[in-house]
């Protein structure tokens, strides 16, 4: 089959390469029909994650339809021909982990656990393309893929629905909708999002439909934030602006009740000392982030709101502002999305019509493209703000 | 040498425990053991893999068990590497769960067997004893090892480092994996 593959720092390849086989009882083969490029994979493009190795297959958001399942597999759950929806951790729904809905810590699924707990303490669960730290499972950014635990994660779509309607319940919406959950969001709140690419996109339409008063976007491209404003949401250009202050402005001085990083470890910043600290930094790897969104979002925060990170981050940072932090009783909430507990509700959302994913895609590409869809993608070209690949 | 090692694992003690107790089930999740074969109620005739060298077996006998909660054994007559082994099966504060605690300790010679063994545990000799009860844990809670592309086979990925790349093995890499 074909397959993008990374193929070293800032390259990737579309190469021939085997047709995956189940490996497990509980596993199912996907023939992909849609399938995506994230803004975490250009993490992976950028070698800021550790673990990759040349050939890995890359993409952990795809859909397409069952052609073979393992003989552990529930036929109540999951036969061949279902069309699903394959969400990007991979949980075994059986450890403590999983009971406790806290699916992006399976406790079972990364073979490769004991490299991850030397990095995090205690081991994550597998995902999908996604290194060898979160287990060296192929990705979804192919023409097939394995998936295990297939009786757990997948998601059955049985209406008519479109793929590029349903297609970003695998990650992207979800982890944009559990990032304004963890807000808390009351009706009052005004929610700032820092970062308007396809999360923070998401993050903006959950916190306004979890009934949030306003909500702000925070990016520097101006197609995105026209993108945002479009969708009824105010934009803040920080390359125009001091965000600091126009946040005071736009919320009576209080600052946002209620803050959201959708960026993570590869941020920009209008201070150029403070950017060419962190770049130096993580140019030799005594820092692996450039937690600027992180840190303004904090300094931001009204006193007692909540800051909610939903932007990756995968080592350790400097110049955390641990005194705003405590001083001013901030909550500080995360997780890489659990996303097995939100695709059911989000479905149904989508089918009331109360969100519309289609509104981020902006390119459409045979998966042989894939390498012009990274390339688009990362320098932000051609208004790029969400690529699809057909395989 | 002494290994020690800990696990919280979602099924009630005396099933962790029945599973433990059938010696036979050992091998599927402990990276160095090819075989146990029971030669008696209390007895058992052990074989371990390669990196011990070849052909290395010892007879164990359990000393010590209480149902659902312990086991206790060790090995007996001329063993090349001396061991014995304690499981405590406690129950989690959760009330669905097990606490498995496990202490082994070898007692390891000098001359070659004595080199082989210590590198065979490297820098790090807990870590296989924490993969192993990892992979006890995958059994118990899902019905077998979970294996990725990128470590297919199951308890010995240990020796995979750096990996096969992220993609689906060839029918041959498949064929060369199942007997091997």
């Amino acid at each position: 089959m074909r397959a993008n593959t990374w193929a070293g720092r800032n390259k990737v390849e579309v190469r021939d390469v085997p047709d995956p086989k189940i490996l497990n009882d509980r596993d199912a083969i996907v023939r992909i029909t849609s399938t995506a490029i994230c803004g975490s994979d250009l993490h992976l493009l950028d070698g800021y994650v550790p673990t990759m190795q040349d050939g890995d297959i890359m993409g952990h958001e795809f859909m397409g339809e069952v052609i073979e399942v393992g003989q552990g597999v529930d036929p109540g759950r999951l036969r061949v021909g279902d069309r699903v929806v394959v969400p990007f951790p991979i949980a075994c729904g059986a450890c403590g982990a999983c009971a406790a809905e806290l699916y992006s810590c399976c406790e079972n699924s990364n073979p490769n656990a004991g490299i991850a707990e030397k990095m995090f303490g205690h081991p994550v669960a597998g995902i999908f393309g996604y290194s060898h730290l979160t287990g060296g499972f192929a990705g979804g950014q192919a023409q097939y893929a394995r998936v295990p635990f297939a009786d757990v994660g997948p998601l059955k779509i049985e209406s008519d629905l479109t793929d590029e309607q349903v297609l970003f319940l695998s990650d992207i919406l979800p982890t944009g909708y559990m990032g304004a959950e963890m807000c808390d969001i009351q009706s009052t709140d005004v929610v700032a999002v820092w970062g308007a690419g396809p999360v923070g996109q998401f993050a903006m339409d959950s916190a306004r439909v979890l009934g949030a008063a306003k909500v702000i976007a925070i990016d520097k491209e101006p197609y995105r934030l026209q993108m945002a404003e479009r969708a009824g949401h105010t934009p803040v250009n920080f390359e125009e602006v001091d965000v600091r202050s126009r946040l005071l402005e736009l919320t009576g001085g209080r600052g946002p009740d209620k803050c959201i990083d959708a960026v993570g470890m590869e941020a920009s910043h209008g201070s150029a000392h403070i950017h060419a600290y962190d770049r130096v930094k993580q140019a030799v790897r005594s820092e692996t982030e450039r937690p600027h969104a992180l840190r303004q979002a904090i300094l931001s925060c009204r006193s007692g709101g909540i800051v909610s990170v939903i932007g990756v981050y995968g080592g350790f940072l400097d110049k955390f502002p641990a005194g705003a932090w405590m001083n001013r009783a901030l909550t500080l909430r995360t997780g890489q999305c659990h996303v097995q507990r939100y695709m059911n509700p989000l479905l149904q959302r989508i089918e009331r019509g109360e969100i519309d994913p289609t509104r981020v895609i902006t390119h459409t590409l045979p998966l042989d493209q894939a390498e012009r869809g990274f390339e688009i993608f990362k320098n932000k070209q051609d208004h790029c703000e969400k690529v699809v690949l057909k395989p | 040498m002494e290994l020690t090692a800990t696990t919280t694992i979602r099924k009630p003690p005396p099933k962790v425990y029945a599973f433990w107790r059938d010696l036979g089930n050992l091998p599927t999740f402990m990276a160095h053991l090819e075989e146990i074969r029971t030669t008696g109620d209390r007895t058992s005739h052990w074989s371990a893999t390669a990196p011990f060298g070849k052909n290395v077996e010892w007879d164990a006998e359990i000393v010590d068990e209480a149902p659902g909660e312990t086991i206790a054994w060790r090995s007996t007559g001329k063993a090349d590497v001396p061991n014995a082994g304690t499981v405590r099966f406690v129950p989690a504060p959760d009330g669905v769960s097990t606490e498995v605690h496990v202490v082994l300790s070898y007692d390891i010679p000098g001359g070659a067997i004595g080199k082989a063994v210590a590198r065979y545990f490297g820098e790090e000799p807990h870590q296989q004893l924490d993969d192993d009860l990892r992979r006890l844990k995958q059994v118990m809670e899902t019905g077998q090892v979970v294996r990725s592309d990128g470590a297919p086979w199951g308890k010995r990925a240990r020796k995979e480092f750096p990996q096969r790349p992220a993609q689906p093995l060839s029918d041959s890499e498949l064929a060369k994996g199942a007997d091997a």
